[in-house]
């Protein structure tokens, strides 16, 4: 079943040179010649940026006068340019270590490096996805887009036309003066999507960005965003407790699991790109899919043997 | 579909906004209704009967001289009333009177929403001012306007300002109270999203922190009018030689009753109108949430 990728009758009688398939796809030709930044310098040469080094972060902090080690000696290095899963029961810790990467937590031991500059605070250059409710609400859809753009000091009709291009990127021309209020939850995170792009960030972080779309809606993004990343090449960091989305999206998945948060497996997707939901029945995904759900199983039972132990 | 809809409703503007004052929407409205009128001007019916059913009530308890523990045998009927109106409205005297108030209000309100806002942006988004400056507040702001007046005229160099500054208290604490509470509920995700994006401190109490209050900040800026013309009247009735105020308690004292009930009248229509002016004055700047309440 494949609803994502034909067009209905209606949207073809509506706009002819619209959307022949996804158009969220269609509209990528032409910014696929912005995925450089235009008048940006400050750039390291073609795809060498996005690299990012988490050098033993621990995380812990005080709840209710308890120290709960919400990340355990996390050791990763991703490299500029891969998209990389975090897979793991809720509360496991994955959001957190995704947040230190963003900056709006810090660790309490270790450090963490983004293209070698160590991580301080939030900045533009991690675009950040996330769950859902992020949009300003008293900012149009084209105001929303422009934010980031116009913060990096550009002037505000630059601003608007970088805005204007994102907008059409996920296939949201149409809406660019509606409040986001007034817009679906797939098309808010479309919004929020081109919002964290316009700013050229050399790495994307992205909080369960599908979590709260429904099924059918969810699997488009999954491709939109494949598209996107395909043509931006930037490193994306995919924080996700859905064994399919870790699977089909990335390249490499880091499983974590809970009490403490640590990293427990890293698992190297190796199926081919372009990828389509087709993949979804065929062995290799089959294979690492029940490799991925065994690890967690394992993992989730040993937490709740933990938890009834603390208890009784 | 979520995808494909869009692209079906995609037209230029905000197609899903629209539709809701569409000639469409009202006849669907009018089908349900047994008077086959539009929703909003049957309510206005209504709200319209109310207060001719009042009106009725005051006439026939004036005239039958109606004295069962409330007493309205010296309360003056509604044309007797509407007749002395008449001959206030031809009185040049009656608008110096409105005038008068009218000045002190705007005066008043102006400096309050600058203060009152300026005050509870600063509590909301500092610890220390807020610690500074709460006590004082939940101190003060229980103190009713009239108990204000000795000190205000002991406090202030002439009348005029004692009145004004007992108006300016009255609409002070509504506004900052409010502005606090509108600074304090900036959702979480909202900032981080803006520190994400690079906006300084400065870009997110203007971006972010300031419109997300507004609702909670017009919502105390009508509350605010509302307890100026409370406060401005205690003030009037006590000192000052002109305004609505001093005209209701002059009244009284001059025993002319039509007269007292008219300045009761003012008072509720002038305020009524005020605090709309308010609401349409701010209803731009709350575009984004009226949308949200129409869906």
């Amino acid at each position: 079943m494949k609803p994502a990728t034909k067009s209905t009758p209606e949207s073809t009688i509506r706009d002819q040179s619209r959307a022949k398939e996804n158009p969220m796809t269609s509209a990528i030709d032409m910014t696929r010649r912005l995925a450089q930044p235009p008048g940006r310098s400050s750039r390291a040469p073609g795809g060498e940026r996005g690299h990012i080094e988490i050098r033993d972060v621990s995380v812990e902090f005080e709840r209710s006068g308890d120290w709960v080690t919400a990340v355990h000696r996390a050791q990763v290095d991703i490299r500029p340019g891969e998209f990389v899963c975090l897979l793991g029961p809720s509360g496991c810790g994955k959001s957190t270590l995704l947040n230190t990467v963003a900056g709006f937590v810090s660790p309490t031991r270790g450090e963490l490096l983004v293209d070698g500059n160590p991580v301080k605070a939030p900045g533009p250059d991690r675009g950040m996805v996330f769950q859902q409710h992020s949009l300003f609400p008293w900012k149009t859809v084209r105001d929303n887009v422009a934010f980031g753009p116009l913060m990096s000091g550009l002037g505000r009709n630059e601003a608007l036309s970088l805005a204007r291009t994102f907008l059409g990127l996920v296939g949201l021309s149409a809406h660019a003066n509606a409040f986001p209020d007034t817009l679906s939850g797939g098309m808010q995170q479309r919004v929020g999507i081109a919002r964290a792009l316009a700013n050229y960030p050399s790495v994307l972080l992205m909080d369960e960005p599908f979590g709260a779309l429904d099924a059918q809606t969810r699997t488009m993004m999954q491709e939109s965003l494949l598209d996107i990343w395909s043509e931006f090449g930037n490193t994306v960091l995919f924080v996700t407790h859905d064994i399919d989305e870790a699977v089909f999206l990335s390249d490499r998945i880091l499983i974590m699991s809970a009490s403490p948060g640590r990293i427990i497996a890293d698992i190297s997707v190796d199926l081919p790109r372009p990828r389509s939901q087709d993949l979804l029945t065929q062995p290799g995904f089959m294979a690492l899919k029940r490799e991925c759900l065994d690890l967690i199983r394992r993992e989730t039972l040993r937490a709740f043997e933990q938890q009834n132990g603390q208890a009784g | 579909m979520s995808l494909n809809n869009s692209e079906i409703g995609g037209e230029a503007g905000s197609p899903v906004i629209d539709q809701v004052d569409t000639p469409a929407a009202d006849t669907a409205t009018a089908r349900r209704s047994p008077l086959r009128l539009p929703e909003t001007l049957s309510r206005y019916l209504v709200r319209g009967l109310a207060l001719l059913a009042a009106l009725l009530v005051w006439h026939w308890a004036s005239s039958s001289g109606f004295n069962l523990f409330i007493n309205f045998e010296n309360v003056p009927g509604p044309l007797v009333v509407g007749q002395a109106l008449t001959e206030a409205l031809s009185n040049s005297d009656f608008y110096l009177h409105i005038l008068h108030s009218l000045r002190r209000i705007t005066v008043a309100y102006a400096v309050a929403v600058v203060l009152g806002v300026g005050l509870g942006i600063l509590m909301g988004r500092s610890r220390l001012a807020e610690d500074i400056i709460t006590p004082y507040i939940e101190l003060l702001r229980p103190i009713p306007a009239v108990a204000w007046i000795p000190l205000a005229i002991l406090m202030m160099p002439s009348e005029e300002s004692s009145i004004i500054f007992i108006t300016f208290l009255g609409a002070l604490f509504p506004i900052v109270i409010n502005t606090v509470h509108g600074v304090e509920q900036t959702p979480k995700v909202l900032v981080r999203a803006a520190r994400s994006l690079g906006a300084s401190n400065a870009a997110i109490l203007r971006h972010v922190v300031l419109p997300g209050a507004l609702p909670s900040i017009v919502a105390g800026l009508a509350i605010g009018m509302g307890v100026a013309w409370f406060s401005l009247l205690a003030g009037e009735i006590i000192s000052g030689q002109y305004g609505i105020g001093y005209f209701t308690w002059s009244a009284y004292t001059l025993i002319q009753y039509p007269q007292i009930i008219i300045g009761m009248l003012m008072i509720g229509g002038l305020g009524t109108l005020c605090t709309l002016l308010i609401k349409w004055l701010c209803r731009p700047l709350l575009r984004w949430q009226v949308q949200e309440k129409d869906r």
